[in-house]
C-alpha cells in the first residue's frame, strides 16, 4: 500500500487545503442553527422585525462563505484525485512493459488492463472522498454532539445513545450486503460468459440442436441473479426505514425530556429546535460515513491489487553498465545446453546449437514441443533457467535490451497488429524510414498489392485487432513491420500457417533474394515451409532430436521422417531426396 | 447488429414496450406506488407532529406535558407506520425491477438463439454480450431509481406542498418562489456535468482499448524497443483524461454543496419571513406559531432535496432509455423463419445435390454463383482453393446457417429448405477450424451432442479422436473443468475434444474445415487414421489444405472467387492442366532446394 503514497507527494498541498476547506464549512454549517434559534428566541418575542431580518442576512451570509470554502475544497480534491489517479496509471504502463513473459503470464493481461483502469478509476473515488467527506463526516457529528452539550449535558446523552444505535444498524445491514453483492457480482460475470460462448459457439450449438439447452442454463444463472438481487434488496431496503425510525425517535426523547428542561427554565423553545437540526445534521452525517466504509472497502482491494503490481519487478533486467556491443560476424544465434522449465515442467532441455550469421535457420516440431520457447529466449522475453543463450558473440545478459533487441525482427505467431494505419504499424519501431523503404519492405513481404488496393494505400485505416484484414494480410503485413527495422536476424514464428500455397512460395523467394546477408530463422510445424533451410532444428516434447539438412534428416532421423510422411505423400519424399 | 433500424412507436413505444415486460408484476407495482404515497406522506407528518408538541413548550413553568405527550404519542404511530410502509416500498419494487430484468435478460437470450447467423455475424460480439449484461444492469438502475428517487421525490414535491400550503399560505408561497433558484442550479450543474461524463467516458474507453492492446502484444513493444513511444502515446491520452477527468469530478461535486446553500437560502427566507408573520400577523389567518415555523422551516429542507435528486436521475434514465432501446433492437431482429410445421428430413443414404446455387453475403458482391455439384452416398469431396474463395461459406450454406440466395440443396431428394433445420443439422456432423470449448468439464463438452450418453461411449469417442490418453494425464480427468478459454489445452486437444464430440454422435455426413491443421504432426496422423475411418462409408465434405486428403478425395472441387473452377479427381484434374495444376506445383514442386 505504501507505494502508492508517493504518488499523492505532488498534491499534498490540494491534501491539506482541502479538508481545512471542508471543516470551516462545517463549522458555519453548525452555527446557522444557532443564528436561526436567535430569530425564535430573540426576534420574535421582543418583535424586533430589524433585528429578524439582519439575522435572516447574517444566515444567508454565512452560508455563502461555506459554500465557497466548499467550492475550494471540492477544487482540490477533483486536482488531487485525478492527478494521483493519471501518476498511478502512468507507473502501472510503464510497469509493466518492463515485465517479462514470467510476470505477464502470472497476471494475465485481462487482469492487468482491469487494474490500470477499473482499480485506479476506485481509487481515486477513494482519494477525492477522502478529501472531501473524511475530515466533513466525523467533524459534523462531533461538532453537532459537542454544541449540543454545551447548550444542555444532560439532553445531549439522547444523542450519545442513537448516534451508536444508527451506526449499528448501518454497520449490520452493510456487512451483511457487501459480500452479497460480490456475489452477485459473480453471477453476473458468469452471465457474460454464458453469452460469450453462446456467441463463439453459435455454429457448433446450432450443429447439435442444443438451442433448448443452452436458454435453460442462461435462464438459470439469471434466475440465480435474480434471486439473489432480490436477496439483498431485501436487506439494503432496512436502511431507509431504520434509520428513519431511529432518529425520529431521538427527535421525539429531545422534545419530551426537553420539555421538562424548558419547563424548569433551563433550556428555550429555539434551543429545541436547534437540538432538533443538529440531529437531522448527525443522521445525514451517518449516512455518508456508511457510504464511506464501502468506497474504502472496495477501494482497499484495488489498492493492494494496483501495489501488487508496482511492487513487482521483472525477474528479466538489464545489468547495470558495461554494457557488451553486438559483433555481427559472430555466430548471430547460439545455444549452449540451454534449459528451461516452467515450475517443475521441463520446456526446453539441453539445446544446443548454432547459427552463422547470413544463414537460414529452420526449427519444425509439433505443437509444445518448445519452438516458439526457443524464440522468446533469443529476444530474451524470458531467461534460460540452465545453458547459456548467445546472441552476436555476447550472452544476451551482458546486452542493453536496445542493443540486441533492435538487431532482431521478430514476426511472432497470431499476426498482432494494431489499431491505426498500415504506415503506424510499419514504423512503430523506427520513425525515420522513408517511403521507399516502406515500400521494399512491404514488397518483400508480399504485402505491397493487398495494402495498395485500398483506397488510401499506406494510410488506410486498420481497425481494432486487424479485423479488417485476413489472416494472411496480417501475417504478411507484421512480416513487412519486421523487415522495415532493417534487422540482421529474423525470426519467422509460424508466420505464413494462414498464406495459400502460392503466396508462400512467392514469400519464400522474395525473402530469399532480398535479405542477403541477413539470418533467418523459420519456426513452423510445416515441412515445406523449413526444408529450404540450410539447416533444421527437429524439436520433440522440449529436446532436440535432429539437426541438418533436409536431406540428411530424411535419411537419418525417425522423427522428421514421420513428420514428412505425415505432410507429403512417399514419392514426394523421394522426389526430394 | 443494425443500428439504423425503425423502432416501432418511438420514444412512448419504448416505455411502452418496457410497460409491457413491467406487466406480470402489477401486482407488485401498484401497491409499490401505494405504499410510497402513504409512506411519504406520513414520514411528512412527522415534523408536522413535533412542531405541534414544540408549540406546547412554551417556557419555563408554562409547558403543557398532556398536549406533548398527545402529539408526542401520535408521532410514533406516524413514524412507526411510515417505516414500515417504507420498507414495504423497498422490497415491491426491488421484486419489480429485479423480475422484469430477468425476464428481459431471457428474452434477449432467446433471441439471439433463434436469430439468423447472418444477423450474429454481422454483429459485435462484445457489443451484444454488453447488451445482455451492462445494458440491462442500466435498465435495473433506471427502473430501481424511477421508483424509489424519481416517483418518491415527485410524491415528496407535492405532499410537501400540500403541507407548506395547509400550514402557512404566504410562507408556502415564500418556498415555491424561490424553487426555480434551485432547478436553475441542478439544470447548471447537470449541463456542465453531462458534457464532461460523457467526454470522460470516451476517454476512458480509449485508453482502456489501448492499454488492452498494448498490453496483450506487450511483448512486440519489447520485441520493437517501442516502451518510450507507448509510453508516450499512453500518457498522451492519459494527459486529456486528466484535464477532462478533473472537470468533469469539480462540476459533479458541486451537487451537494450547491444543494446546502439553496437550501441554507431557503431556509434564512423562511426563518426571517416567518419570523416577521410570527410579529406582524397577529392572530389573523397568516399567523404562525413557534412549532409551525420549525415543522415549516423542515419542509422547506424536504421540499428543495427531490429536485437535485431528480436532475441526478434524469442522466440515469437516460442511460436506461438508450439501452432500452438497444435491447428492443435485438428483440426486434427478424428471426429465422419459423420451420416447426415442415416435416423432418428423412435421412436414407447420404447422397448431397447441389442445384445452381448462388449466394452472397453482401447483394452488392456475389460470391457463390451457380454451383452445381451431385455427391453419392460415401464419396469424400475436398475443396480447395485460396482464403476467401468461398469455402467456409459452401459450408454455412450446407449446414444451413445462411440460407440460399438461389438454387436448391437436396438430400436424399430433399430440398432441405423445406424441412427442419434441426432434422437438418442432426444429419450433419462438423468440426470447424474454431474449436468451441464452452464452461464445463471436459465430459460435458464432449457429450454437448448426446447428453445421455454412458461413460463408455464418451470414452470410446474420445479414444477414437486420440483424446482419451492425454485427458487422462488431466488432474480431474474427464471431470477437469475447462473454461472458454481454454488457456489449460493446446489448440491440437481443444481440437480433439471437438473431434470426439462428434464421434460420439456418428452423424452420417461429415464437415471437416481443416479439422487438423492445428493438431501436432504426431497426433495427426493418429487423427488422420480415425477420420479416414470415420469417412468410410459416409459422405463428407473436407476443406483441405493437406494433400493427402486432397488426393484421396472422391471429387475435388478447385474454388476461386466464389466459383467452382475445376471439378474431378486428382489425376483428372492434373491431366487437365488447369488451376488445380498450377497450385499443385506451386505448393510441392519447385520450393526444394
Amino acid at each position: 500500500m505504501r507505494v502508492l503514497f508517493k504518488y499523492l507527494k505532488d498534491y499534498r498541498k490540494e491534501c491539506i487545503i482541502g479538508p481545512l476547506f471542508k471543516c470551516t464549512e462545517a463549522v458555519l454549517e453548525l452555527i446557522v442553527p444557532l443564528v436561526m434559534a436567535k430569530i425564535i428566541d430573540v426576534g420574535i418575542p421582543n418583535g424586533d422585525t430589524m433585528y429578524i431580518l439582519k439575522t435572516g442576512g447574517e444566515m444567508i451570509g454565512i452560508s455563502a462563505l461555506g459554500f465557497g470554502c466548499a467550492m475550494i475544497c471540492q477544487y482540490m480534491a477533483s486536482r488531487a484525485s485525478q492527478g494521483f489517479g493519471t501518476q498511478v496509471r502512468n507507473a502501472l504502463f510503464k510497469k509493466i512493459n518492463t515485465f517479462s513473459d514470467r510476470e505477464l503470464d502470472r497476471f494475465g493481461a485481462g487482469s492487468l488492463v482491469t487494474r490500470i483502469t477499473n482499480d485506479v478509476n476506485q481509487l481515486q473515488v477513494a482519494v477525492a472522498m477522502t478529501i472531501r467527506l473524511v475530515s466533513r463526516a466525523p467533524f459534523l457529528i462531533i461538532g453537532a454532539v459537542v454544541m449540543a452539550m454545551i447548550l444542555d449535558l444532560k439532553l445531549s446523552l439522547v444523542f450519545l445513545i442513537a448516534g451508536p444505535v444508527v451506526a449499528l444498524a448501518l454497520y449490520l445491514v452493510m456487512s451483511r450486503c457487501v459480500p452479497l453483492y460480490k456475489k452477485i457480482q459473480k453471477k453476473l460475470d458468469r452471465l457474460a460468459t454464458v453469452t460469450r460462448e453462446e456467441l463463439e459457439g453459435v455454429r457448433v450449438v446450432r450443429a447439435f440442436s442444443r438451442q433448448a439447452e443452452e436458454k435453460e442454463k442462461f435462464d438459470a444463472i439469471t434466475d440465480d441473479a435474480a434471486r439473489a438481487s432480490e436477496h439483498v434488496g431485501r436487506i439494503s431496503a432496512l436502511l431507509n426505514p431504520l434509520t428513519f425510525l431511529v432518529m425520529n425517535l431521538a427527535i421525539l426523547a429531545i422534545v419530551w425530556f426537553g420539555g421538562f428542561r424548558v419547563d424548569s427554565g433551563a433550556l428555550t423553545q429555539g434551543e429545541i429546535i436547534a437540538f432538533v437540526n443538529y440531529l437531522t445534521q448527525i443522521s445525514l452525517a451517518l449516512i455518508v460515513v456508511a457510504n464511506l466504509v464501502v468506497i474504502f472497502t472496495r477501494a482497499a482491494a484495488s489498492a493492494s491489487r494496483v501495489s501488487e503490481v508496482l511492487s513487482t519487478d521483472s525477474s528479466v533486467t538489464e545489468k547495470k553498465n558495461g554494457f557488451a556491443q553486438a559483433d555481427l560476424s559472430a555466430p548471430a544465434v547460439e545455444f549452449q545446453d540451454v534449459d528451461f522449465s516452467i515450475g517443475a515442467e521441463n520446456i526446453l532441455s539441453g539445446i544446443r546449437f548454432q547459427i552463422h550469421p547470413g544463414e537460414m535457420f529452420g526449427i519444425i516440431g509439433s505443437t509444445g514441443s518448445g519452438k516458439s520457447t526457443i524464440a522468446n529466449l533469443i529476444e530474451r522475453f524470458t531467461d534460460a533457467t540452465g545453458g547459456e543463450v548467445r546472441v552476436f558473440g555476447h550472452n544476451v545478459k551482458d546486452y542493453s535490451f536496445n542493443e540486441f533487441r533492435s538487431q532482431i525482427g521478430l514476426v511472432p505467431q497470431n499476426a498482432q497488429v494494431f489499431t491505426g494505419t498500415v504506415r503506424e504499424n510499419l514504423t512503430m519501431l523506427r520513425s525515420d524510414v522513408t517511403e521507399e523503404q516502406l515500400i521494399a519492405a512491404l514488397k518483400t513481404a508480399q504485402a505491397y498489392d493487398f495494402v495498395m488496393e485500398r483506397e488510401n494505400g499506406l494510410d488506410s485505416v486498420i481497425e481494432q485487432a486487424g479485423r479488417n484484414l485476413s489472416g494472411g494480410q496480417r501475417q504478411r503485413l507484421t512480416i513487412a513491420r519486421a523487415l522495415v527495422a532493417r534487422p540482421r536476424l529474423l525470426i519467422l514464428d509460424d508466420s505464413d500457417s494462414a498464406l495459400d500455397f502460392a503466396t508462400q512460395q512467392k514469400l519464400r523467394t522474395a525473402i530469399r533474394r532480398d535479405l542477403e546477408g541477413i539470418t533467418v530463422i523459420v519456426i513452423s510445424q510445416r515441412v515445406h515451409s523449413v526444408r529450404w533451410c540450410d539447416q533444421i532444428l527437429v524439436l520433440d516434447d522440449g529436446e532436440a532430436v535432429g539437426l541438418g539438412t533436409h536431406g540428411e534428416l530424411l535419411r537419418e532421423n525417425e522423427v522428421y521422417r514421420e513428420i514428412c510422411a505425415s505432410q507429403l505423400d512417399e514419392s514426394e519424399v523421394a522426389a526430394n531426396e | 447488429m443494425s443500428k439504423r433500424r425503425l423502432r416501432r412507436g418511438g420514444k412512448k413505444g419504448i416505455i411502452r414496450r418496457l410497460m409491457h415486460f413491467t406487466g406480470p408484476y402489477k401486482k407488485f407495482l401498484i401497491p409499490a406506488l401505494l405504499a410510497c404515497v402513504i409512506g411519504v406522506s406520513l414520514s411528512l407528518l412527522a415534523p408536522v407532529m413535533v412542531g405541534h408538541a414544540v408549540d406546547y413548550l412554551i417556557g419555563p413553568g408554562e409547558v403543557q406535558f398532556g398536549p406533548v405527550a398527545r402529539y408526542l404519542i401520535a408521532l410514533v404511530a406516524v413514524i412507526v407506520l411510515s417505516a414500515l410502509f417504507q420498507y414495504l416500498m423497498g422490497i415491491l419494487t426491488n421484486a419489480v425491477t429485479y423480475r422484469t430484468v430477468r425476464d428481459m435478460r431471457k428474452a434477449v437470450f432467446a433471441r439471439l438463439n433463434i436469430l439468423p447467423l447472418k444477423t450474429l455475424d454481422a454483429g459485435e460480439r462484445g457489443d451484444t454480450i454488453n447488451r445482455v449484461v451492462t445494458d440491462m444492469d442500466l435498465i435495473s438502475d433506471g427502473i430501481m431509481h424511477f421508483f424509489t428517487q424519481l416517483f418518491n421525490g415527485i410524491v415528496t414535491v407535492v405532499m410537501t406542498l400540500i403541507f407548506m400550503f395547509s400550514l402557512n399560505i404566504p410562507l408556502a408561497l415564500v418556498v415555491v418562489c424561490l424553487t426555480p433558484l434551485s432547478l436553475l442550479v441542478s439544470y447548471l450543474i447537470a449541463k456542465k456535468t453531462g458534457g464532461k461524463f460523457r467526454e470522460q467516458a470516451d476517454l476512458r474507453g480509449e485508453i482502456g482499448a489501448f492499454a488492452e492492446e498494448r498490453i496483450t502484444n506487450q511483448r512486440l513493444t519489447r520485441a520493437f524497443c517501442s516502451e518510450r513511444n507507448a509510453q508516450n502515446t499512453f500518457e498522451e491520452i492519459n494527459q486529456r483524461l486528466y484535464n477532462c477527468g478533473w472537470k468533469a469530478q469539480f462540476y459533479s461535486s458541486i451537487t451537494n454543496p450547491g444543494t446546502r446553500f439553496i437550501n441554507a437560502i431557503v431556509t434564512a427566507a423562511v426563518a426571517a419571513c416567518g419570523g416577521l408573520l410570527a410579529v406582524h400577523a397577529g392572530g389573523g389567518m397568516w399567523a404562525i406559531t413557534v412549532g409551525e415555523l420549525s415543522s415549516f422551516i423542515l419542509f422547506a429542507n424536504q421540499y428543495a432535496k427531490p429536485f437535485n435528486e431528480i436532475t441526478g436521475v434524469v442522466t440515469e434514465l437516460q442511460n436506461a432509455y438508450a439501452s432500452a432501446v438497444r435491447i428492443f433492437d435485438t428483440l426486434d431482429e427478424q428471426p429465422e423463419s419459423d420451420d416447426s410445421a415442415l416435416p423432418a428430413l428423412q435421412m436414407k443414404q447420404g447422397n448431397v445435390r447441389l442445384e445452381h446455387v448462388c449466394f452472397s453475403y453482401d447483394k452488392e458482391r456475389p460470391l457463390i454463383r451457380d454451383i452445381n455439384l451431385d455427391v453419392q452416398k460415401g464419396e469424400r469431396v475436398a475443396i480447395v482453393g485460396k482464403t476467401g474463395c468461398g469455402k467456409t461459406t459452401l459450408i454455412n450454406l450446407l449446414m444451413r446457417f445462411y440460407d440460399l440466395d438461389s438454387g436448391r440443396i437436396l438430400i436424399d431428394g430433399q430440398d432441405v429448405s423445406h424441412m427442419t433445420r434441426d432434422s437438418l443439422r442432426a444429419v450433419f456432423g462438423m468440426v470447424l477450424q474454431d474449436t468451441w470449448i464452452f464452461t464445463g468439464t471436459v465430459r460435458e463438452n464432449i457429450a454437448y451432442g448426446k447428453p445421455d450418453a454412458t461413460e463408455e461411449e464418451i470414452v470410446a469417442a474420445a479414444k477414437a479422436a486420440h483424446a482419451h490418453s492425454f485427458i487422462k494425464r488431466l488432474e480431474n480427468g474427464y471431470d477437469t473443468m475447462l473454461y472458454g478459454d481454454a488457456s489449460r489445452l493446446s489448440q491440437g486437444q481443444r481440437q480433439m475434444i471437438s473431434i470426439a464430440r462428434v464421434m460420439l454422435v456418428s452423424p452420417p455426413i461429415l464437415i471437416l474445415d481443416e479439422a487438423t491443421s492445428n493438431i501436432d504432426t504426431l497426433t495427426e496422423r493418429r487423427v488422420q487414421r480415425a477420420f479416414d475411418k470415420m469417412m468410410q462409408g459416409r459422405t463428407s465434405f473436407v476443406v483441405a489444405h493437406r494433400l493427402s486428403t486432397i488426393k484421396e478425395a472422391d471429387v475435388i472441387l478447385m474454388m476461386d472467387a466464389g466459383q467452382v473452377l475445376e471439378q474431378g479427381t486428382h489425376e483428372e484434374l492434373l491431366a487437365k492442366d488447369g488451376a488445380y495444376a498450377r497450385l499443385y506445383r506451386s505448393q510441392f514442386e519447385g520450393g526444394g532446394k
